[in-house]
């Protein structure tokens, strides 16, 4: 059983969960004091030791699942072990069951939530259903049997006797299916004596739901990181004798140790500076799928800062910080700036240089050494300009430069993206297209070492 | 609290007033086992705290509470020499020789304890609750982790203080940043969502126990509607309590679109949010005029 839960572990590492040596330990642990034969406990014990954020639970509950049922299977395929040669089925074979006495049963395990019953009952009506009428596809069968036995989501009809029956979640039946799921898939294993090969999880299942709402909510937090993280910032760069106050109170009270001369002073500790951010964000055709990202990531941002500025841009800029300031609600952002933004002219296109050109005329004095400058775009100027040296103008004027490119690396200079060119100005150029680049981001610019990909 | 067994820590919660779930109850139990750490995790107002003040309660331990706050730093949260009071001891001191005085002055006489070194100090078992430790930054949490891991505090001038006995550490977290890993690492997990529709309603009944059960079960189903609606603040599960409560002030026997309209402020509290819940729960609520005419 322990390498069995080794090989658990390695298999989350494989998928991307930190499973550590002492996670291990601890799991053992646990399981010492729960018992192992109760599932619900044994699950938990090893849920709570193992998984340790709701995203790595996700990914637990998906193998737990897979991995225990099949290396139970594996093993008794290895031993050849089949139920029939142990006396038989649960119940006698070739015998029809009286389909509304089951389906009866069904639904008071469902009602009661019973996990056992349900499994128990999940055979009894595989039996009932007889192999000889399964189609041999697991998924249709699981829907035939759900037929056959009446079992629908919601409100139920009452039984023949009149009786009101309580309805059934949808939930719930999905519970009841997944247990069909299994005994048939336990059965296709025993009749071929093979294992389905084991596929990595897909990538869809373990991506977090995407609606952008959804997503926004993950935005805001690694904002609400970036922005403690900037806001102190440069702190410790600043002269430090100059330009403080004296702290009266707390040199008189170190004037005690000299007998009450004020030998040293102490002063007053400086606040940190309010970061100054100027976001520039792409929202041309070609960023399109990017932009809804991009403008949360705004929404986000002046949430969290009040001394924001944030610009969007197309062929020409236009700033819409009010936009923001005043309203709160995302989709009516997101539609105002497309409708009012009057960034486009006639193209369409994006005229990079143009916007460093106009950026640099309009803003370029309120800039200084404190401001910090984050440009959301994909460099591709559609053979225009690119201006760079504008661009370089703009990186001198402000304190720090940041882009975050909504491609890939690899198609970074490809085609009419003139990336690199912009680079070398930047302090930092990042790919940012999922809340993990958003938050690598935050990362760095707070001076960490960039998260693993 | 001496329980053997998962199902025992679920009673003895549950006569203290919280109706634990498995999970909650499992996480409790290993935590005394095990001698581990807690980290709770999960949206606001599933009752994470609640949770910590219940073991308090459950176990007879004492609670000591630590509110976490951006800048909270060692001195408030572990423990600060108490200066005024080395002064007079120095002061007072005449002519005893200044070797006697500096072994006397920094020794636990004058050691301002706060929450963390209460926790280990103290000579009963304890409840640490570590109360929103992701509004807190991230050194804060690396001072934490020999506390959390050894149960122990080390202070330069008296040396290493050893907790005699075994607190239960409790970690609340709204998810508002990552925690760290090696915090993450030291710590059992929990997550906590809000309930079952029928664990709700026990909780809404326990705490409102005049609510009829018709009642209570229309008003979880209401609050179940309202968060699965977009919302900026969900209500919680104190505030689907202070609605039954509410309601039962109002002497209301269903809930119709009056009465939530009347009382809808107790759990939707955002202006934007209230127009929404109006707009999409209250339409599916009976209306008073309608069937009375």
């Amino acid at each position: 059983m322990a390498a069995k839960l080794l090989g658990f572990c390695e298999e989350l590492r494989g998928e991307g969960v930190a499973v550590g040596t002492s996670e291990i330990l601890d799991a053992f642990a646990a399981l010492g004091e729960v018992g192992w034969t109760s599932r619900a406990d044994f699950r938990e014990a090893l849920a709570t030791t193992i998984a340790k954020s709701q995203d790595d639970r996700r990914v637990f509950e998906l193998l737990f699942d897979r991995y225990f049922f099949r290396s139970a299977e594996a093993e008794a395929v290895q031993r050849g072990v089949t139920e029939h040669a142990e006396g038989g089925p649960p119940a006698g074979d070739g015998e029809r069951f009286d389909m509304d006495e089951l389906s009866d049963a069904i639904r008071e395990a469902i009602a009661a939530g019973d996990e056992d019953a349900m499994r128990d009952l999940a055979r009894l009506a595989i039996a009932a259903f007889g192999r000889a009428e399964g189609s041999g596809v697991v998924g249709v069968d699981v829907q035939r049997i759900r037929r056959t036995l009446g079992l629908t989501a919601g409100a139920q009809p009452p039984t023949e006797e009149g009786g009101e029956r309580p309805p059934i979640d949808r939930d719930q039946l999905t519970g009841f299916e997944r247990h069909l799921r299994r005994e048939l898939e336990r059965d296709l294993i025993e009749r071929t004596e093979t294992l389905p090969p084991s596929r990595p999880l897909a990538e869809l299942d373990r991506a977090l739901p995407t609606s952008p709402t959804q997503d926004l909510a993950a935005v805001h937090r690694a904002v609400s990181q970036m922005k403690r993280r900037l806001a102190t910032l440069g702190h410790e760069q600043r002269g430090r004798k100059k330009g403080q106050h004296v702290d009266v109170r707390r040199t008189m009270r170190a004037s005690l140790e000299t007998g009450g001369v004020p030998l040293r002073l102490r002063y007053r500790p400086k606040r940190p500076r309010r970061p100054e951010i100027y976001v520039l964000c792409d929202v041309s055709t070609s960023v399109t799928s990017a932009s809804v990202f991009f403008l949360s990531v705004l929404h986000a941002l002046h949430d969290s800062f009040r001394k924001l500025r944030s610009f969007v841009f197309i062929e020409r800029i236009s700033e819409v910080t009010d936009v923001f300031e005043h309203e709160r609600d995302f989709a009516v952002i997101a539609q105002k700036i497309s409708s009012e933004g009057g960034v486009a002219d006639v193209s369409g296109y994006t005229d990079y240089g143009r916007v460093w050109l106009e950026f640099l005329t309009e803003i370029s004095e309120e800039l200084d050494p404190r401001s910090t400058v984050i440009v959301l775009g994909d460099a591709r100027t559609n053979g225009r300009e690119p201006h760079a040296e504008v661009f370089g103008q703009i990186a001198e004027k402000a304190g720090r430069l940041f882009w975050l490119n909504p491609e890939p690396k690899l198609y970074w200079n490809y085609g009419d993206s003139v990336m690199a060119a912009y680079e070398r100005y930047c302090d930092g150029a990042f790919e940012c297209w999922t809340t993990k680049h958003l938050e690598n981001f935050v990362n760095v610019v707070a001076g960490a070492a960039p998260a693993a990909e | 609290m001496a329980e053997g067994s998962v199902a025992e820590v679920k009673q003895s919660l549950a006569q203290v007033g919280y109706l634990a779930d498995e999970p909650a109850a499992l996480v409790s139990f290993l935590a005394q086992k095990l001698g581990k750490p807690v980290l709770v995790e999960g949206p606001a107002g599933v009752g994470k705290t609640e949770l910590a003040k219940a073991l308090s309660r459950a176990s007879g331990r004492e609670l000591v509470r630590l509110q976490c706050y951006e800048g909270l730093d060692e001195a408030k949260a572990m423990y600060e020499w108490n200066y005024r009071k080395q002064l007079l001891r120095i002061q007072a001191g005449g002519e005893a020789g200044w070797e006697d005085v500096q072994d006397d002055i920094f020794s636990s006489d004058f050691l301002l304890e706060r929450p963390l070194m209460q926790a280990i100090a103290s000579p009963e078992p304890v409840v640490l609750l570590i109360d929103e430790i992701d509004k807190t930054d991230q050194e804060f949490e690396a001072m934490l982790l020999e506390l959390l891991s050894d149960f122990q505090i080390t202070i330069p001038e008296l040396g290493r203080i050893e907790a005699t006995t075994m607190p239960i550490v409790v970690l609340t977290s709204n998810d508002s940043r990552e925690l760290t890993e090696a915090l993450k690492r030291r710590c059992l997990y929990l997550w906590l969502d809000y309930p079952e529709l029928e664990r709700e309603m026990e909780i809404v009944r326990l705490h409102a126990p005049d609510i009829s059960e018709t009642l209570a079960r229309k008003l979880v189903e209401v609050i179940r509607m309202v968060r699965a609606l977009d919302l900026k603040k969900p209500p919680s599960i104190a505030e689907s309590i202070d609605w039954a409560r509410t309601l039962l002030l109002l002497g209301a026997e269903d809930i119709d679109r009056k009465t939530f309209t009347q009382s809808m402020s107790i759990i939707v509290k955002h202006r934007t949010d209230i127009d929404l819940v109006a707009e999409r729960v209250g339409v599916k609520l009976a209306d008073p005029l309608r069937t009375e005419g």
